[in-house]
C-alpha cells in the first residue's frame, strides 16, 4: 500500500512514545474536581448550579454560552463548594466551578453496560438526532483546538461534504493516548464513524493513521473490512508517513484526499472533508449511544524523566498534579510542565490546573530538554520557508511582526500559521520565530475582527 | 558632424517641449499651501515622535491651521513642546490657549523582586506583548508589570528605563513629555497618564490587581486588596474601589495623603512628598 503524506513541509522530532505500549489505566478520583467555564473555542459556557447543589456523575453544570459554546458536565458526584476564579492552562484566573467529591454516582440515564450497540439497529435515529445528541452532550474537538463537534457537522451553505476522516495521526512526539484509545476500543469507534458518515449524509469514510502504530494500522485494516463490508459506508483505512504536523487538519486532507484548503476562513469542508479526532469519534459513540455526556478523557502523563509514564482514562476537573503523583510523582529538576506535547502544548504555571476536554496529554521536560539556546542574528538559510506546512515564510513573518506591521503581515498570510512550531524548532539560530508570529496572529486577528464589526 | 548637429536638435527640441509641458503643469495643476503651516512647523520641536497623535510635526501643522480656522485649537496639544510652544502657536495663528496640566507617566506596579516572588520561569522572546500572549507572567500576579521593557523601547525620549533591583521600570520625570508611547504599548495597561501635580507631588495607587484580596497579597505583598480603607479615609471623595481594586481620581485628589496612611499593604504611592521624621513612607525610587 503507498505510504501518503501532506505536499509542502514538515519535520521529524524525536518520536519518544514511552507510553506506547502502556495500557491505559483508570485515574482515581480527585477530592475535589475545577472545571473551567472555557473548555471550548467560542463563549465559555453559563453555570446552571450554584454553591451547595448536589450533582452526579452526568450533571449539567454549565450550559452553552452562544452558538459556538459547549455544555459542561460533572465528571464527579458531590457538591457545589464554589464558583470562583481558578488558573486555566493560560495561566491567568478564569471563572470555575469547583465540586467537593464524595462517592461516585451517576446519572441514571446513563447507559453503563458494556454490550455493543450497532448503529445499524437504530434506524430510527435521524442525522438531526444524532448531530442533537452530540451537541447536548457538550463535545469539543478531542485533539487540543477544542471547537465544538456539532458545528463541524452542520457545514456552512455552498459547501458539501464528501467523506469523514478520522484524524488517527497522533504526530505529536510523546502522546500515545489515541493510540491506546484505538487498540482499547476499536469497535466503539467504528460506530462512532458510522454515527458522523450517517450525520453528515457522506458515504465515504477515512481513517488517518501514521505508520509507526503498525498494530493500529493493521486492527483497523481488519476491523474495517468487517464491519463496513455489508454496509452502504465505505471506510478506508489510510496508512500516512510520519511526518510532524500531520495531524494539522489541513495536512491531513492534503496527505488522505490531495486536495488543498485554501487560506482561512476556509475550512476542510470546503473541499468536502470533515475532519474529527479518533477521541472525538469515541466520544460521539458515547454519547449518541449510551447518553454519556463528555466528562472524562484518555490522557497520556509522559516525560523522560517520570518514573512511571502511562496514559490514563481521566475525570474531568481532574488536577493534573495528582495524575503527576501517579506516575511517580515530579522528578527533581527545573522541570516544564505542558498540557499537551512539547511541540504544541502549552507551558503550565502551576500544577493546579485541571485536565480539560482538549488535554490530550501532559508532557514534563526536564530543564535540559526545555531550555532555550540564545538566539543569533538570521542566517538566510530559509530553513524555516522549506519546513512551514502553510507554505508562509516564517523568518519575514516574525519580522513583520516584531515591526509591528500588522497591515504586511496580514498581506502575507499570517492568519493561515498553525502556530505547528516547526520553524522555530528547525531554525539554526534558534530565533523565537514562532514566538512573533503568534504575536503578530493575534493583533492581526483583532484587527480583521475590529474591520468587521464597523 | 551632420549627425552630432541632428541630436543636438532633437534633443534640445525634446527638452524645449518638455519644459513647456512642466511649465504649464506646475502652473495648472499648482497645490496652494497655506504659509502659517510651515511657519507652525518650525515652532514645533520636530521630534516627531507621534505624542499629539498625528504622523508627525508636519501632519500636527497642518490640523492646527485646520482647527484654528475653527477658531480654537484646545482639542490639540504637543506633549514635547508643552504649553510654552503652544501659546507660540496660538500666537501666531491669533488664538489664545487655555494650560492644561502637565502629565508625567506613572507605573502602576509595585511589583519588586521582594514584594511579588518569581514563581516560574518564562524562557521565550523576551517581549512583554509576547509573553502576554502566552502566559500570565513569571510571578503569581496575571495583572502587574511583566518586566521586559517593552515600554523602554517605546520611549523616544530616554526617559523610562528598567531598575535592574526591582525589575520594574522607572520613569524620569525630568525627560517624560507624556507623549503615552509606552502606555499604549504596554499589554497590561498599567502606565498611566497623571497630572504632574503641585510641586511635582502626586499620590497613585501602585496596583493594578484586581483579584481578590487572598490571592492578591499572596502573589504581591503590596498589591492592593481592596478593603476599602483608603476610600472610607479620603474626604474628598477622591478614591473609589471597584473589582477589588482602588483608584484615586488626582483631578479630586488633594495630596492630604490620609489614604497613603492607612493602606495595609501600602500599595499607594505618595510621590515627591519630604520625608517626615519617624514615619515609615514609600519614595517612588528615582532613576
Ligand atoms: S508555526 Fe506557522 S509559520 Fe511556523 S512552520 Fe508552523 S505554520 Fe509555518
Ligand atoms: S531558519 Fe532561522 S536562520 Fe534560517 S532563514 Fe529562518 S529564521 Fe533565518
Ligand atoms: S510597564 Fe508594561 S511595557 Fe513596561 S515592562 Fe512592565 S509590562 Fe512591560
Ligand atoms: S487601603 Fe490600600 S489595599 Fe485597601 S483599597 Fe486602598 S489602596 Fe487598596
Amino acid at each position: 500500500m503507498k505510504i501518503k503524506t501532506f505536499s509542502i513541509g514538515g519535520i521529524h522530532p524525536e518520536e519518544n512514545k514511552l507510553t506506547h505500549e502502556v495500557p491505559t489505566q483508570v485515574a482515581p478520583l480527585p477530592t475535589q474536581a475545577i472545571f473551567p467555564l472555557s473548555q471550548h473555542i467560542g463563549a465559555p459556557a453559563k453555570p446552571v448550579v450554584k454553591k451547595g447543589d448536589q450533582v452526579k456523575v452526568g450533571t449539567l453544570i454549565a450550559e452553552a454560552g452562544g452558538f459556538v459554546s459547549a455544555p459542561i458536565y460533572s465528571s464527579v458526584s458531590g457538591t457545589v463548594s464554589k464558583i470562583d476564579a481558578a488558573i486555566d492552562a493560560t495561566g491567568y484566573r478564569k471563572p470555575a466551578i469547583f465540586i467537593n467529591v464524595e462517592g461516585d454516582e451517576w446519572e441514571s440515564s446513563i447507559d453503563r453496560s458494556n454490550n455493543l450497540e450497532l448503529v445499524r439497529n437504530h434506524p430510527e435515529l435521524t442525522p438531526d438526532e444524532i448531530i442533537e445528541r452530540i451537541k447536548n452532550s457538550g463535545i469539543t474537538g478531542m485533539g487540543g483546538a477544542g471547537f465544538p463537534t456539532f458545528i463541524k457537522l452542520s457545514p456552512p451553505p455552498n459547501t458539501k461534504p464528501e467523506c469523514v476522516i478520522i484524524n488517527a495521526v497522533e504526530c505529536e512526539p510523546y502522546i500515545t493516548a489515541d493510540y491506546r484509545l484505538m487498540l482499547e476500543h476499536s469497535d466503539e469507534i467504528l460506530i462512532g464513524l458510522e454515527l458522523l458518515m450517517k450525520a453528515a449524509k457522506v458515504k465515504r469514510g477515512f481513517i488517518g493513521i501514521e505508520t509507526n502504530k503498525p498494530a493500529a494500522i493493521e486492527l483497523f485494516t481488519h476491523k474495517c473490512a468487517d464491519v463496513f463490508d455489508t454496509t452502504e459506508y465505505q471506510v478506508e483505512v489510510v496508512p500516512l508517513q510520519q511526518r510532524y504536523p500531520q495531524g494539522g487538519e489541513k495536512q491531513l486532507v492534503d496527505a488522505v484526499i490531495g486536495r488543498q484548503v485554501p487560506a482561512p476562513p476556509a475550512i476542510p469542508v470546503n473541499v468536502g472533508a470533515i475532519v474529527q479526532n479518533v477521541g472525538t469519534v469515541y466520544a460521539v459513540y458515547e454519547a449518541v449511544m449510551k447518553r454519556k455526556p463528555l466528562f472524562e478523557r484518555y490522557t497520556t502523563v509522559t516525560g523522560k524523566q517520570l518514573s512511571k509514564p502511562t496514559n490514563y482514562l481521566v475525570r474531568m476537573g481532574t488536577p493534573i498534579q495528582l495524575l503527576i503523583d501517579l506516575c511517580g510523582g515530579m522528578p527533581e529538576d527545573d522541570n516544564k510542565v505542558l498540557a499537551g506535547g512539547p511541540m504544541m502544548g502549552k507551558a503550565l504555571i502551576s500544577t493546579e490546573v485541571p485536565i480539560c476536554k482538549g488535554t490530550n496529554a501532559v508532557t514534563i521536560l526536564s530543564g535540559d530538554e526545555a531550555r532555550r539556546q540564545t538566539p543569533q542574528p538570521c542566517i538566510r538559510c530559509a530553513k524555516c520557508v522549506a519546513v512551514c506546512p502553510m507554505g508562509l515564510e516564517p523568518y519575514l513573518l516574525a519580522k513583520l511582526s516584531a515591526h509591528r506591521d500588522w497591515e504586511h503581515a496580514e498581506h502575507d498570510g499570517i492568519t493561515s500559521c498553525i502556530e505547528c512550531g516547526s520553524c522555530q524548532f528547525t531554525c539554526p539560530a534558534h530565533r523565537p520565530i514562532l514566538d512573533n508570529i503568534r504575536l503578530g496572529k493575534s493583533s492581526v486577528m483583532n484587527i480583521i475582527k475590529l474591520r468587521q464589526t464597523k | 558632424m551632420n549627425s552630432i548637429i541632428i541630436a543636438v536638435i532633437v534633443l534640445g527640441g525634446i527638452a524645449f517641449v518638455a519644459a513647456i509641458v512642466l511649465y504649464v503643469c506646475s502652473k495648472r495643476f499648482a497645490v496652494f499651501e497655506d504659509p502659517r503651516i510651515a511657519q507652525v512647523n518650525s515652532l514645533l520641536p520636530g521630534a516627531n515622535c507621534g505624542g499629539c497623535g498625528f504622523a508627525g510635526c508636519k501632519a500636527m501643522s497642518e490640523a492646527l491651521v485646520k482647527e484654528s480656522d475653527k477658531g480654537s485649537i484646545e482639542n490639540l496639544s504637543c506633549p514635547v513642546g508643552g504649553t510654552k510652544v503652544m501659546s507660540q502657536v496660538a500666537d501666531l495663528l491669533g488664538i489664545t490657549v487655555a494650560n492644561g496640566d502637565p502629565q508625567v507617566a506613572v507605573v502602576r506596579c509595585d511589583g519588586t523582586c521582594t514584594n511579588r516572588p518569581r514563581t516560574s520561569q518564562y524562557v521565550g522572546l523576551r517581549s512583554c506583548a509576547a509573553m502576554n500572549t502566552c502566559g500570565s507572567g513569571e510571578t503569581a500576579c496575571g495583572f502587574g508589570c511583566l518586566g521586559c521593557g517593552d515600554c523602554v523601547d517605546a520611549c523616544q525620549f530616554d526617559a523610562i528605563h528598567m531598575n535592574v533591583e526591582t525589575g520594574l521600570p522607572v520613569v524620569d520625570e525630568t525627560k517624560c513629555i507624556a507623549c503615552g508611547a509606552c502606555s499604549k504599548l504596554c499589554p497590561r495597561h498599567i502606565i498611566e497618564l497623571r497630572a504632574k501635580g503641585p510641586k511635582n507631588r502626586r499620590i497613585y495607587v501602585s496596583c493594578v490587581n484586581r483579584d481578590k484580596g487572598a490571592i492578591a497579597m499572596k502573589a504581591c505583598k503590596s498589591a492592593c486588596i481592596g478593603c476599602g480603607k483608603c476610600a472610607k479615609e479620603c474626604k474628598f471623595e477622591a478614591i473609589t474601589v471597584e473589582g477589588n481594586l482602588s483608584y484615586i481620581d488626582f483631578k479630586k485628589c488633594r495630596l492630604c495623603k490620609k489614604c497613603v496612611a492607612v493602606c495595609p499593604t501600602k500599595a499607594i504611592m505618595a510621590v515627591n512628598f519630604p520625608t517626615p521624621k519617624n514615619v515609615e513612607e514609600k519614595k517612588e525610587v528615582e532613576a
